[in-house]
């Protein structure tokens, strides 16, 4: 396979990390699933032009990258706000209210589960078990998690991110705001976070230091 | 209580139990060198003396699991760190909190198994813990502990971490390997298993991150040392992960063989508001569950076998009193419904007919028919509703939602008949028929 590189058109560090990811691996398929992590934050979502990017630089076509992107509810096939608010109401959150937390902020941000806000600044949505029980119930806002959000936390932890509209979405700054119940203590502060609605992983995510 | 393996360092030190200069100050590292200084057979043989089980469900002997793994090369390792088990978050805290235990763990196995690449496979919303692996395994880079002649003993070691993108079923071994060659989370028919045939259709073993993060301890201390903790066929401490209703949820560390009362009342602290204790789920979501007459039964694989569930991943959700059974029940069983692969029928149809029918019960809809509809569906998906489950599916997704359905009937049948009953309007049965 002749080498591939990502579309000049992509910004210098994803272009980088393309490169990084591609030869992380012993096949370049394996890069497909970081590579559409670097392309939604090219693009703001999973695009048909994503997949299709994503395509060349794998040597797949693009029907088979559209199978596996479908296959995996991190790969937004449509555009995102510019907060994802992700609530969990699996079996633990769902025993301590997690649903009045769903209602709280579909209520405070106007935005049904599962859609974007007019405005384009939140999605919400309900997502199966955050691996955050002992701090029962858990949110994420960007994958960055907060736990043991009551109903008017969650309110406020929205008109929060409407009124302040952090650039990167830090899980320290959350959790000591709208926080409680933690399933252990998390230790010392952490001052990276996400800048979009995709995981904040440096080697092909969005993560970036403090503001 | 044996004291703590897994947790000790960071309970000890919690501001910094993460970082290398925490971790070479307590120790770490050492156990890398002296495995380094026998044969990897010697290390393979310490670790099946451990009589450890794996730790992500299957509690499957790992030295037993190591010893299929197949000669040719290159072979691989892959952590399986995609902890999404509904009730289940132990994996979490030793990547956050203790990432050079699993990293030096993940070094010693590779360099027993004959293993030059590894691979951390971390569920895509566990961001943060990812973060923290990354750069456990970038600053084993930097101090000479993975890489090329590390610690010159000529064994060269690359890690990668990957992070998934939301989807359970790659917790299941076969799947997850699909999902690392970037291809849909589709379990594989087994055999061939992954010791013969895993990744890219070479030798691979996936081991889970707590049993990984015992072997740097195995090493230091020994096999036998660590197969005396414990009941005999439950070797070692455990993670559990203590969830619902409780007043202390958490994450605790302890050999298995207390009872069930010691862990919800006495470690848990009891149900808030001492209400009384209606049910729990053992093992994670998938687990039949238990009820108050369990509770004085012991916390072993055996024990939790014999009557009729699993310790699985090792998450107990309590429920009280007050909890409305079948709409705890529904919610498991949508769980598995949305996370199914699709693969195979009986699950990709069973587990959505059955959480249509439990909402429809739940929402006032029920029909006198249902209740025998559930079981008959349930009995598809898993004939003769036995334990362990009979396998109609590729993989155990599929009957790990008859457990909740299995458990309401036996446990909790006259509040779904009582539903039922009072259900207010039936409708036609084209409106909301399954399937």
């Amino acid at each position: 396979m002749t080498a591939r590189h990502a579309p000049p058109t992509w910004s210098l560090p994803n272009q980088e990390r393309a490169r990084k990811m591609l030869g992380a691996y012993p096949d370049p398929r394996s890069a497909v699933m970081p590579l559409l992590y670097v392309a939604a934050l090219e693009h703001g979502h999973v695009s048909d032009d994503a997949m299709r990017q994503v395509a060349e630089l794998t040597g797949l076509t693009s029907a088979q990258v559209s199978a596996v992107a479908s296959f995996y509810t991190m790969y937004k096939r449509e555009e995102v706000g510019r907060y994802l608010v992700s609530v969990c109401t699996s079996i633990s959150c769902f025993l301590l209210g997690a649903d009045d937390v769903l209602d709280a902020i579909e209520d405070e941000t106007g935005t049904p589960d599962g859609e974007r806000s007019g405005d384009g600044v939140f999605s919400v949505e309900h997502v199966e078990c955050l691996g955050a029980c002992g701090g029962a119930p858990a949110v994420q806002v960007n994958y960055e998690l907060v736990e043991g959000v009551v109903p008017d936390k969650g309110r406020a932890l929205c008109r929060w991110l409407r009124d302040a509209k952090p650039d990167t979405v830090l899980g320290d700054e959350m959790q000591s705001l709208f926080g409680g119940v933690r399933s252990f203590e998390w230790g010392p502060r952490e001052n990276e976070g996400a800048v979009a609605a995709v995981p904040a992983f440096g080697p092909y995510g969005s993560a970036k230091g403090a503001r | 209580m044996a004291e703590p393996i897994l947790t000790a360092r960071m309970e000890a030190h919690p501001a910094d139990s993460h970082t290398m200069e925490r971790y070479l100050a307590t120790g770490g590292y050492e156990a890398l060198r002296t495995a380094l200084g026998k044969q990897p057979e010697d290390v393979a043989v310490e670790v099946k003396a451990s009589n450890i089980q794996g730790r992500g469900g299957a509690a499957f002997p790992t030295g037993v699991k190591w010893g299929f793994l197949g000669k040719a090369t290159p072979r691989y390792l892959v952590v399986n760190a995609d902890e999404s088990e509904p009730g289940t978050f132990k994996d979490r805290q030793l990547l956050e909190r203790d990432p050079h235990q699993l990293v030096e763990g993940t070094i010693i196995s590779s360099y027993a198994l004959g293993v030059e690449h590894a691979f951390v496979y971390i569920r895509g919303e566990y961001a943060r813990p990812a973060r923290r692996v990354q750069h456990a395994v970038d600053e084993a880079y930097s101090s000479g502990f993975l890489g090329q002649d590390i610690l010159g003993s000529g064994f060269d070691l690359d890690i990668t971490v990957h992070l998934g993108a939301g989807a359970y079923i790659c917790g299941e071994e076969t799947a997850l390997l699909n999902s690392l060659e970037g291809k849909r989370g589709e379990p594989r028919i087994k055999p061939p298993f992954p010791a013969v045939e895993g990744l890219y259709g070479r030798p691979t073993i996936v081991n889970n991150v707590e049993t990984l993060s015992n072997v740097p301890w195995i090493v230091t201390n020994s096999g036998h040392k660590y197969s005396l903790i414990g009941p005999e066929a439950s070797a070692g401490t455990r993670m559990f992960s203590l969830s619902g209703h409780v007043r202390k949820p958490g994450n605790y560390e302890f050999e298995m063989g207390i009872t069930w009362r010691r862990l919800i009342y006495e470690i848990g602290g009891g149900i808030p508001g001492d209400r009384e204790l209606k049910c729990w789920i053992p093992g994670g979501a998938s687990a039949p569950w238990f009820v108050p007459g369990h509770l004085d039964t012991l916390i072993t694989k055996d024990d939790a076998a014999a009557q009729g569930s699993m310790l699985g991943s090792g998450a107990i959700v309590v429920m009280d009193e007050a909890t409305n059974v079948v709409a705890a029940a529904h919610r498991i069983v949508k769980f598995f419904a949305h996370e199914s692969c699709g693969q195979c029928t009986p699950c990709r149809e069973g587990t959505s007919w059955l959480e249509r029918m439990l909402w429809r019960i739940l929402n006032g809809h029920g029909r006198p028919t249902d209740i025998d509809m559930l079981l008959d569906v349930s009995d598809n998906i898993s004939p003769g509703l036995r334990w362990p489950p009979a396998m109609t599916t590729i993989c155990p997704l599929g009957p790990s939602a008859v457990s909740p359905i299995t458990s309401i009937m036996k446990y909790f049948r006259d509040e779904v008949e009582a539903m039922i009953a009072a259900a207010e309007d039936s409708p036609a049965v084209e409106e909301v028929a399954v399937g």
